[in-house]
């Protein structure tokens, strides 16, 4: 009973994903298809979840979902695209997309169809429900991954580095504000206190 | 009680859980939607006092029905769609607004083992459901198909992004300290004889403050209100909203606040611990002293918009980049280094 209701629920998301990613493709405007492709993060998690990986599926939903695809939609909705110069370039990459397309799918058959992964991968070890997911994927990146991991941390924080180096080139024409020199100004710096003489109603009658 | 529960449990059979789980839903979220309710009557009052006014005395003594004629009429109201808006993403973005915001209350812990969904990812889950919020927001600015709106939904898109990443390294400082990210483990690992010296926020004191601060601006609460921004782009995302569309905004927004104050009162101030373990403190029972910490929180979050101006919108982003990222990283490191040395208390 268990188990026919989690194979349901699997065929729910991966219908859903299957549907989510085509229309990501196939919407007419781009902030649908955004909108679909969040749609497609948030059943592949689900997906994700139902392998027992609620570590790796509530990241893809805090990460992707959370994070990217709102600054995705950010941009997507600030641009005017226009269709039909964008479908005129479809034929003309077609020959690249199909490439790509096919070396995925012979990537994907290699992976899955290998007789190693097709005996052990198929098969998802129930664990008890104090087994800490995320605990174990933090000690198998600090020990066995440690090199590939750390290296992903550097390609991060060049990236960073780099974007920051792009922002904060020096401008002539923008103007920005020094926080710290406005908190130390004071009044005398400003304000300037000037007695007048004040006129009298009979210099003015004269 | 066990009796009726199995009896009940015999009657249903298969559909024992599913009903179950839905009573245990419901228990949580009419109560939340009552405290929403009058949230907003407390935040008329106290905004009220504090100006020298007396606030909603009207409908019934001390204003207490306010909220309900306030509802009435907003359901009453009818719901307009502008024009060339589009129609779908208009209704479901207050939709998608208030989901998120009641979801994240599964895992939300009251008393020790009194929490819908008892799952060892807990604050993870968290995280990603309040990151969630912002799509409803967006997608009303966007779908009005107006100015106002979509200028509102930039910024509260911008802001959002901006303001989850100090949450997310305070609430790695928790997750280190309390090794877990069980919220109830999290509650029991502030528990011992030192009573309130033992809860996470004399530790994490910088983080406490920053995550608050932050849970202010995640909630598009004054004083970091831009997404509204009246005085500059009238209501902001929700202008083309009446009725209960609109109603449904405030609901959300609300209910965020309610989720930000009692999980800071769960992550730093020990959640349904008294404060003393000694006789008249520990008598009471623990979802007092829970209810009582996250009312303190929401009283602050009151007390922020009676006192302090808007922000204005460099002066947010230079906020949440320039202080409080680089000092989350830095006492991210420091209790990371403290941890490590035998003057470690927690």
């Amino acid at each position: 009973m268990l188990m026919s209701f989690e194979t349901l629920v699997f065929y729910m998301f991966a219908v859903i994903t299957v549907f989510a990613s085509l229309r990501v493709i196939t919407a007419r405007n781009p902030v649908h298809a955004a909108l679909f492709l969040v749609l497609a993060f948030c059943t592949a998690a689900g997906v994700w979840m139902l392998l027992e990986a609620e570590f790796l599926a509530i990241t893809l939903v805090l990460v992707y979902v959370g994070a990217v695809m709102v600054l995705f939609l950010f941009v997507v909705m600030m641009l005017d695209i226009n269709l039909e110069q964008l479908r005129e370039g479809f034929w003309r990459w077609f020959p690249f997309g199909a490439l790509l397309a096919i070396i995925m799918v012979f990537q994907m058959i290699w992976v899955l169809g290998n007789r190693q992964t097709a005996e052990t991968g198929a098969q998802v070890i129930k664990h008890a429900a104090n087994y800490s997911n995320t605990k174990e994927l933090g000690r198998l990146i600090y020990t066995d991954y440690v090199y590939a991991f750390e290296l992903a941390a550097v390609l991060l924080l060049v990236a960073i580095v780099a974007a920051i180096a792009l922002t904060l080139r020096r401008r002539k024409d923008a103007r920005s504000q020094e926080p710290d020199k406005q908190i130390l100004v004071k009044k005398a710096d400003r304000l300037r206190i000037v007695s007048v003489v004040v006129e009298n109603k009979e210099n003015k009658s004269q | 009680m066990t009796e009726l529960m199995q009896y009940l449990q015999n009657l249903l059979g298969v559909a024992w859980l599913p009903v179950w789980t839905l009573v245990k839903i419901l228990v949580i979220v009419v109560p939340i939607m009552l405290t929403v309710a009058y949230l907003t009557l407390a935040e008329r009052k106290v905004i009220g006092y504090m100006q020298v006014r007396i606030g909603p005395n009207r409908v019934g003594y001390f204003g207490l029905l306010q909220p309900l004629a306030d509802g009435l009429k907003l359901l009453m109201k009818e719901i307009i769609v502008p024009s060339g808006s589009n129609r779908f993403l208009f209704v479901s973005a207050p939709i998608l607004a208030l989901m998120p915001a009641l979801a994240a209350w599964a895992v939300v812990p009251f008393d020790d083992g009194m929490v819908l969904a008892d799952v060892n990812a807990g604050l993870l889950y968290i995280l990603a459901m309040t990151s969630l919020g912002v799509y409803g927001i967006i997608i009303a600015g966007w779908a009005s198909n107006s100015k106002y709106a979509f200028l509102g939904s930039l910024r509260s898109a911008a802001q959002i992004v901006s303001y989850e990443i100090p949450m997310g390294f305070g609430l790695v400082c928790v997750l280190m300290v309390s090794q877990s990210m069980n919220l109830g483990d999290i509650v029991l690992g502030q528990s011992g004889s030192a009573g309130l010296l033992g809860w996470y926020f004399i530790p994490l004191f910088p983080i406490f403050v920053v995550y608050f601060i932050s849970g202010v601006a995640e909630t598009n609460r004054a004083p970091f209100d831009m997404a509204e921004g009246e005085s500059e782009i009238v209501a902001g995302f929700h202008v083309e909203y009446s009725g209960m569309a609109f109603a449904l905004f405030f609901l959300a927004e609300y209910a965020n606040m309610i989720l930000i104050a009692i999980l800071t009162a769960i992550m730093f101030l020990g959640g349904w611990l008294p404060p003393f373990d000694i006789a008249p403190f520990n008598l009471l029972p623990g979802i007092f002293w829970l209810l009582a910490k996250t009312s303190f929180m929401l009283f602050l979050f009151l007390w922020f918009r009676a006192t302090f101006p808007r922000y204005r919108y460099d002066q947010l982003m230079r906020l949440g980049w320039k202080v409080f990222i680089p000092l989350t990283l830095v006492w991210l490191v420091i209790v990371g280094a403290w941890m490590q040395t035998p003057y470690w208390l927690w």
